[in-house]
């Protein structure tokens, strides 16, 4: 098995042994970008010069027995809107093109403290406003499971980098389904945590209430080992939380006996493609075969969550996005009379037409006279929304669905009707909507060969959980060996 | 809800967006297409329902109010577009 074929864990476990050095670890990696991502546009810059001095400095920390864990001298990718000191961040838009951070996000802080080795950044719908990576200012990302199909979004470039298996691991970030949805799309594990388990620290904002960084990886047991990484509180996040921080890989190999599993009602959306339903359902009879109960639960306001998470999010990011001024960084327009217009030129120079949209959305939701009956009335909703999960936690252990409505579509097909669009996040975001931990994992594949998803929520801060029955999963079914172009 | 052009180029000029008459109608046209489906919050009863900004059960950490280690004139301005001596220039203000 070549280096790069292996799982992160594996890899892991090749360095412990002494089999591979992360230097020749680094470098397998670095080759297989250098050949396979000019026609996968994953990667939208990357870090060769100090990817090789941080896989040395593993090396030397190991040979000297003061290795650090499970990612140190592992390659890793970060979605292009987790800041990196000293290397280009841009969020996938022209108006961050050529920023470069003087800080590090505190994910990217914690990664490298881990030892792991961050390869680049990877390519995202602009400020990871979309569900196809299409909206990037930069490139198109393609699914290696199909080219010329959409990876999913926003995590677009993450969930290619590892499906590719051009890198081990990769951070994205989920607002309302951007790590999960890519994740079902290209066979690959996402997971989004409970909202407040991860620093949001040096994160490009979107909508804050509901923004969370997670890692998308191949297997299970590497998922756990990156959030391992990046969890717990953070004092430059002020909504970071002090739950403790339990070991998530610990209980992988528990099983699902005894398990309440929910099939939410609600979720049998209009659009759900047949074969990723008939997937999810044979998921839900491995599931019980392996001594869970499945049994249908409701969540009666699922209907109204994208409309409540289409007047929030757009709003939280119409208020974000403001700092885009032309004045401290990032894009400023040329030859302006004055401020107004400055600030004006270079928002609309920078800017794409879906980011322009949401600010348009949200300030029009902000505004007043509509403010009550759009900003306030979602916020409520949103309150009915947590509350169903509430009330079927009191029944079920997690919530079992589809993680996408669909499986990959064309490039293009979606982008002229930006609604059509937003109803892929319809099974994701009720999760960010809720704070809820949500992970996907490998359902199977369509007779075209697509990949499949199959989402399990859990209860707040119990991603040990859903992290347990998504490893089970895996065990029984292995989804995840199958190669792209296999 | 329909948004009419008037409402659009109000909305964008509250967001500092600079619009052409092509992004003003197509804008207009999309959004008034995403508040359709938007306006079916409408049927649900809120009555005393409590608005949810925030997920956690706890309140945000308030920092404490002392000086911390700071990034410095030389890293903050690195970005900046436009600088005068350690301070971002923008174009005159006041005439």
């Amino acid at each position: 098995m070549s280096l790069a074929e292996r799982t992160l864990m594996q890899v892991s476990q090749a360095l412990s042994r002494g089999e591979a050095s992360s230097v020749d670890v680094t470098r397998a990696c670095l080759e297989r970008i250098a050949k396979e991502d000019s026609g996968l546009g994953a990667f939208l810059s990357l870090d060769e010069a100090r990817a090789l001095e941080a896989a040395k400095a593993s090396d030397e920390r190991r040979a000297k027995k003061q290795a650090r864990g499970p990612l140190d001298g592992v390659p890793v990718a970060l979605k292009d809107n987790i800041l990196t000191l000293g290397h280009v961040t841009t969020a996938g838009s022209k108006i961050l093109d050529g920023f470069v951070p003087p800080f590090d996000a505190t994910v990217t802080a914690r990664l490298k403290d881990a030892g792991a080795v961050i390869l680049g950044k990877c390519n995202l719908d602009e400020f990871a406003m979309g569900s196809s990576t299409e909206n990037s200012a930069f490139r198109p990302t393609h699914n290696p499971y199909a080219r010329g199909y959409t990876p999913g979004g926003s995590s677009g470039g993450s969930a290619a980098a590892v499906a590719a298996r051009l890198v081990f691991g990769a951070l994205g970030s989920d607002t309302g389904g951007s790590i999960r949805q890519p994740a079902a799309l290209t066979n690959v594990v996402g997971l989004k945590p409970t909202w407040g388990r991860v620093s949001r620290y040096g994160v490009v904002a979107f909508a804050s209430s509901l923004d969370q960084v997670g890692p998308l990886a191949r297997t299970v047991e590497d998922a756990a080992a990156l959030l391992q990484a990046i969890s717990g509180r953070d004092p430059l996040d002020a909504t970071s939380s002090d739950e403790p921080v339990p070991d998530f890989s610990a209980g992988l190999l528990g099983g699902v006996k005894g398990l309440r599993i929910g099939l939410p009602t609600e979720y049998q959306v209009e659009g759900l493609d047949p074969e990723v339903d008939a997937a999810i359902r044979e998921a839900a009879r491995r599931f019980e075969a392996l001594g869970a109960t499945v049994t249908p639960v409701s969540l009666p306001h699922t209907k109204y969550a994208l409309a409540a998470y289409y007047v929030i999010a757009p709003s939280e990011a119409s208020s974000n996005l403001a700092r885009y001024d032309g004045v401290r960084f990032g894009h400023r327009a040329r030859q302006v009379k004055n401020l107004a217009e400055l600030y004006e030129k270079s928002r609309s120079e920078g800017f794409g037409p879906e980011v322009k949209r949401r600010i348009m959305l949200g300030t029009f939701a902000l505004s007043a006279g509509y403010h009550d009956a759009y900003y306030v009335k979602a916020q409520q909703v949103r309150t009915l929304i947590r509350r169903d999960f509430e009330q079927a936690f009191e029944k079920v252990d997690v919530v079992l669905s589809a993680t996408s409505p669909v499986p990959a579509w064309k490039l293009g097909e979606k982008v002229d009707d930006p609604l059509k669009m937003y109803l892929m996040d319809v099974l994701t975001l009720p999760c960010n909507l809720a704070g809820l931990p949500g992970v996907s994992a490998p359902a199977g594949f369509t007779k075209a060969g697509l990949p499949v998803g199959l989402q399990l929520l859990g209860r707040p801060f119990d991603e040990v959980t859903v992290l347990r029955a998504a490893a089970a999963f895996e065990r029984e079914t292995r989804h995840f060996e199958r190669r792209p172009g296999a | 809800m329909k948004l009419t052009v008037d409402q659009v180029r109000h909305v964008a000029k509250l967001a500092r967006l600079a619009l052409s008459p092509e992004e003003e109608a197509r804008f207009g046209a999309q959004l008034s297409n995403i508040l359709d489906a938007v306006d079916t919050l409408a049927q649900v009863d809120t009555t005393g329902v409590p608005a949810t900004a925030y997920v956690l059960p706890m309140p945000p950490h308030a920092r404490e109010d002392r000086v911390t280690g700071h990034l410095g004139a030389e890293a903050a301005l690195a970005n900046a577009p436009q600088t005068v001596g350690t301070s971002f220039a923008i174009p005159k203000v006041i005439e």
